[in-house]
């Protein structure tokens, strides 16, 4: 019976958002708390998605490197002349235009260079690199002047390298291993690792600083179901003892340990601020509803139910939240034209990454800013749907 | 007294709201005291170290070596007292997820530099008489369960294999900020090793440790040692103790700026939150304030009734926040002593905390104030009906 | 004459106060027909305000009941009995309670958003409902941009725009001057003759008392004549 107004009929999306501009200031303080933890948010995601991309654009699938066994990096990994013949000479091995294999012997030592505008070294790669190190790496570019020739002392820089550190434009002079390097040239290797290293011929390299073992050898393979097969024979081949892995892989563990801490440096501020920024929330949602509790009176009188009351409430609160959240990722947006860079510890040299925006991370964002309103807003909203209408008349 | 009654009657007239505001300050002093305090672990280790200390590494970057024959010629230099010398190891326990920092070195002259790591004079002579003899900090001997007298293996990750040592000795910090998370053995066990297995390695040391007869003398002897190695295949940077730990804290410099930034956001955020409060209880009271005007009181009366307020609801929420930092930070400290061997809330910080929250309390009720000193009597008894 | 429109019988309230309980209304009956224009006087604290919230569905009894068009509202759910008001009452307050942040438009237009009315309907429908109060040239402002006099005006076209049978209206003069309070019991009673509304009103005015056609005096918790 009297069912013909029971079509749940809701209290307008204007009665709501015209009570937050009402209240101004409030709302913009609330709003403005919000948005400043999901800009935190928002960008701690970014930063670990940004390293991620970083690490992961800068192996290829198809690419298998090789390492000395228990070494976590190149930097501590040793493969000599004799166990390099032997892998080379494998039949999964693709082979370029020329019909040698695509495989390339490389050293891999940091060294300490001055950053622009400090006189404290950080650690840079130098990489020995051999005539197919380019050819397996397609996202490399140069942009400025020419390769190194082979045998003699040139080098190119990454260009996340000649931005940040003095003394590596091209033309100049870099001095280490007790040789004068001449830098010929700046290449770009997109959002990878390689845009932070310095490369140049790979014998030069070894002689110079006396290194009679190549730190890795990276190959492509013909094809890439292969990969198990070959790692289970090389890897039980007693005259190596070297560890095989797909570059992607390698290098995703090379950065396990800062994305591990972003993260859960991450998780914990974000916990601790939303915290902070609901109780905002739940503050302003209370005297909302104890502002208004004669108008909740009068809408219940109207004939409006108790969950009419409810969704308006929690629309005000979720309104709140997405004005909140909308603005904390267009803060955060602005994030994607910093970069930043740092020690990877793994490594023990420089890293740069920037934060990178998806669509993805904005989803999260605001389902995040979404749920502090939501949150911060629930409680007021039930106990303004609770309230009876002959009190909240008197009130 | 008075004053103090009204403001307490005032602040908590709306009990709930006070106490999420309260709550709210609370949690952003305990964590901006955690941020100032992982902050401060970081730099531990530089804050630790002492001015008499000099070390060496080779000037191209800490991965190469230096030839440990150098250390004859160091000690010859003018002002050098003492000489020692260390390799990084970078060994395992069991698993990468046990990760702690371990040395080799030569025992005898690097303890007698490192006067901070106390070891009794036994399980000293012990340590130095075992070749394959080591000694762990206290924290890392109690995280393992290892006793002394224990058999301790290693997995090298830059010296492969699998290396097997007794524990001879347990030292203990002389101060609160000493690392007590640190392991050492012998050079001279893992030099032979290295001598049989891959000669070109032997022989090698990562760094030299100097110690100089005067802090003053620090400058004038790290050049003289460079000068010593200068064109030589392995040249040396000489640096003191202090500058050698801050090249590495510079390097992750980007990370401690965040964490700074990071620990101020939440100052903003809480500032949102509080002067939130305010507006919203000024907002209420402007017919109590066109009240009291009409009454013959002054603008500063219901300034100061407004900022007593909110500073009165900030303090009280720096004291809980205060509270609370020491036992979260205690239970951080259990939890990550494995990343910060040092973990002290600092003095300073508690300052800095009680700064803010007035800072907070001013701030959150500048704008309310401002608006209630301007309202006019006739607008303000209106909103009363 | 067929049924009353509204039928009380032995209605009995009461509020608790601490763990005391206040009697407030003692075994009230009475009918009303439809089309009468009663007026319900009484010292303050008599119960009349109760009562009327008691008619209206917007709050229970303790005990008896309440029988409005042959439907006993004691026997309908919460939602119900809000569905139910939102077609057969219209309210009237002292204090208007418009809501502040919508036009004198929107305030009209809420209880036809329970209806299933399409938008250009409900415009009709307001657009008639301000007219009869003579507010067409209002209809953009705010609550606070009226006075007081078309601020009950507004109410009232609220309370009429769903066509409802019944008007109930607590003290809806009280705040008024002279002359707005005037206008607004002409409008009542224009709504009683022209319109057929059966009225229900509360008042302390003895000139509002006037315009009854029918008068009921209650006095603590009891009808008296
Ligand atoms: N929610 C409540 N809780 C407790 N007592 C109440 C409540 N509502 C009303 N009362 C009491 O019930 C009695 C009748 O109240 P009611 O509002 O019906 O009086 P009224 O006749 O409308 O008076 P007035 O002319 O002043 O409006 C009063 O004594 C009042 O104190
Ligand atoms: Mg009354």
């Amino acid at each position: 019976m009297a069912c013909e107004g029971l079509a749940e009929m809701r209290i307008p999306l204007a009665y709501s958002w015209r009570n937050l501009l009402t209240r101004r200031l409030t709302t913009f303080l609330t709003a403005g708390g919000m948005a400043l933890v999901v800009f935190v948010f928002a960008s701690i995601m970014m930063l670990s998605n940004g390293l991620e991309k970083t690490l992961v654009e800068t192996g290829s699938d198809q690419n298998v490197i090789i390492t000395r066994k228990g070494a976590d990096s190149e930097m501590q990994s040793g493969v000599d002349r004799n166990q390099a013949l032997i892998i080379e000479t494998q039949p999964e091995l693709a082979s370029g235009q020329d019909g040698a294999p695509l495989v390339t012997r490389e050293l891999v030592v940091p060294i300490g260079l001055i950053k622009r505008g400090t006189s404290k070294p950080s650690n840079v790669i130098i990489r020995g690199i051999s005539q197919q190190s380019l050819l397996m790496r397609p996202q490399i570019r140069i942009l400025e002047g020419r390769l190194p020739r082979q045998g003699s002392a040139e080098i190119i820089v990454g260009n996340s390298i000649a931005r940040r550190f003095s003394g590596v434009g091209r033309g100049e002079q870099l001095r280490f291993a007790l040789r004068d390097w001449q830098v010929v040239g700046i290449f770009d290797a997109g959002a990878t690792g390689f845009s932070s290293e310095v490369w140049g011929d790979c014998d030069q390299i070894m002689q110079a600083f006396r290194r009679p073992l190549y730190s890795s050898l990276t190959f492509r393979l013909r094809d890439s179901v292969d990969f198990p097969s070959l790692k289970e024979r090389l890897e039980s081949e007693p005259r190596l003892t070297v560890e095989v892995r797909r570059e992607t892989t390698y290098y995703r563990d090379q950065s396990e340990a800062m994305a591990t801490f972003i993260r859960i440096l991450g998780i914990s501020l974000t916990g601790i601020f939303s915290l902070g920024a609901m109780i905002g929330a739940l503050i302003t949602m209370y005297a909302s509803v104890a502002n208004r509790v004669a108008e909740i009176g009068t809408l219940r009188a109207l004939g409006f139910q108790r969950l009419s009351i409810l969704l308006a409430f929690l629309a005000e609160a979720l309104l709140l939240g997405l004005a909140g959240g909308i603005s904390g990722i267009v803060l955060a947006s602005f994030m994607q034209f910093i970069t930043i860079s740092t020690m990877n510890w793994q490594t023990f040299s420089e890293l740069a990454f920037s934060f990178s925006l998806t669509l993805a991370i904005v989803i999260q964002s605001l389902v995040f800013a979404l749920a502090m309103g939501l949150i911060g807003g629930a409680i007021p909203a039930v106990q303004a749907s609770r309230l009876k209408i002959v009190d909240a008349l008197r009130a | 007294m008075f004053i103090l009654k009204l403001l307490t009657r005032n602040a908590f007239r709306h009990k709930l709201r006070a106490l999420l505001t309260i709550t709210g300050i609370a949690i952003a002093i305990l964590s901006f005291g955690l941020l100032r305090t992982v902050v401060s672990a970081w730099y531990a280790g530089a804050h630790a170290s002492s001015g008499n200390r000099l070390i060496s590494r080779n000037a191209i970057s800490l991965v190469f070596s230096l030839p440990v024959s150098y250390k004859d010629r160091i000690r010859q230099v003018e002002g050098v007292k003492n000489v020692s010398y260390a390799n990084w190891f970078g060994g395992v326990y069991i698993t990468e997820k046990n990760f702690f920092p371990s040395f080799a070195i030569e025992p005898a002259t690097y303890l007698g530099m490192y006067p901070e790591f106390i070891l009794s004079d036994s399980q000293t002579s012990d340590f130095i008489r075992d070749r394959k003899g080591c000694v762990a900090g206290r924290k890392l001997a109690e995280r393992h369960g290892w006793k002394v007298g224990d058999s301790v293996t290693l997995k090298g990750t830059i010296f492969p294999g699998s290396w097997e040592f007794n524990l001879r000795g347990i030292y203990q910090g002389k101060k609160q900020t000493t690392d007590e998370g640190q392991f050492f053995f012998h050079w001279n066990y893992l030099n032979e090793t290295l001598r049989k297995n891959t000669p070109r390695r032997a022989d090698q040391t990562g760094i030299f440790l100097i110690e100089v007869k005067h802090a003053n003398l620090s400058s004038q002897v790290a050049q003289a040692i460079d000068g010593l190695f200068k064109n030589s295949l392995a040249e040396t940077l000489t640096e003191t103790e202090k500058a050698f730990q801050l090249t590495f804290i510079s390097m992750t410099e980007a990370i401690v700026v965040a964490i700074r930034i990071v620990s101020y956001v939440v100052i903003v955020i809480i500032m949102a939150v509080a002067a939130n409060t305010m507006a919203m209880t000024a907002r209420e009271r402007f017919g109590e304030y066109a009240i009291l005007k009409s009454m013959g009181f002054g603008w500063f009366h219901i300034a100061g009734m407004i900022f007593g307020e909110s500073v009165l609801l900030a303090l009280l929420g720096c004291a809980l926040g205060i509270g609370l930092t020491f036992p979260v930070a205690a239970a951080f400290a259990a939890q990550l002593d494995q990343f910060f061997p040092v973990f002290l809330i600092e003095r300073s910080t508690l300052w800095l905390d009680l700064f803010l929250s007035l800072l907070v309390g001013l701030v959150a009720g500048l704008f309310p104030a401002w608006r209630a000193v301007r309202i006019r009597i006739a607008d303000g008894l209106r909103r009363i009906g | 004459m067929s049924n009353p429109l509204v039928s009380i019988r032995h209605l009995v309230k009461s509020y608790r106060r601490g763990n005391q309980s206040v009697p407030v209304l003692e075994d009230i009956s009475l009918d009303i027909a439809e089309g009468e224009f009663l007026v319900l006087m009484g010292p303050s604290g008599s119960g009349k305000s109760t009562l009327l919230n008691l008619i209206a569905g917007i709050d229970t009894a303790d005990s008896g009941s309440i029988t409005i068009h042959d439907v006993d509202l004691s026997l309908l759910s919460d939602s119900a009995l809000a569905a139910w008001r939102a077609s057969h009452i219209g309210f009237v307050f002292q204090f208007y309670n418009l809501i502040p942040v919508l036009t004198a438009f929107e305030n009209v237009e809420l209880p036809l958003l329970l209806t299933s009315m399409s938008r250009h309907q409900r415009r009709e429908h307001v657009e008639t409902a301000l007219a009869v109060v003579g507010l067409t040239d209002r209809m953009e402002h705010r609550p606070s941009e009226l006075s007081g006099g078309q601020q009950q005006r507004v109410a009232i076209a609220r309370a009429i725009v769903s066509d409802p049978s019944i008007l109930v209206a607590d003290e809806p003069t009280g705040d008024l001057d002279r002359v707005s309070a005037e206008e607004i019991l002409n409008l009542l009673e224009q709504l009683n003759r022209e319109f057929g509304k059966t009225i229900i009103m509360v008042t302390h005015d003895p000139r509002a008392a006037k315009r009854a056609r029918r008068l009921l005096h209650l006095e603590k918790g009891v009808l008296v004549l």
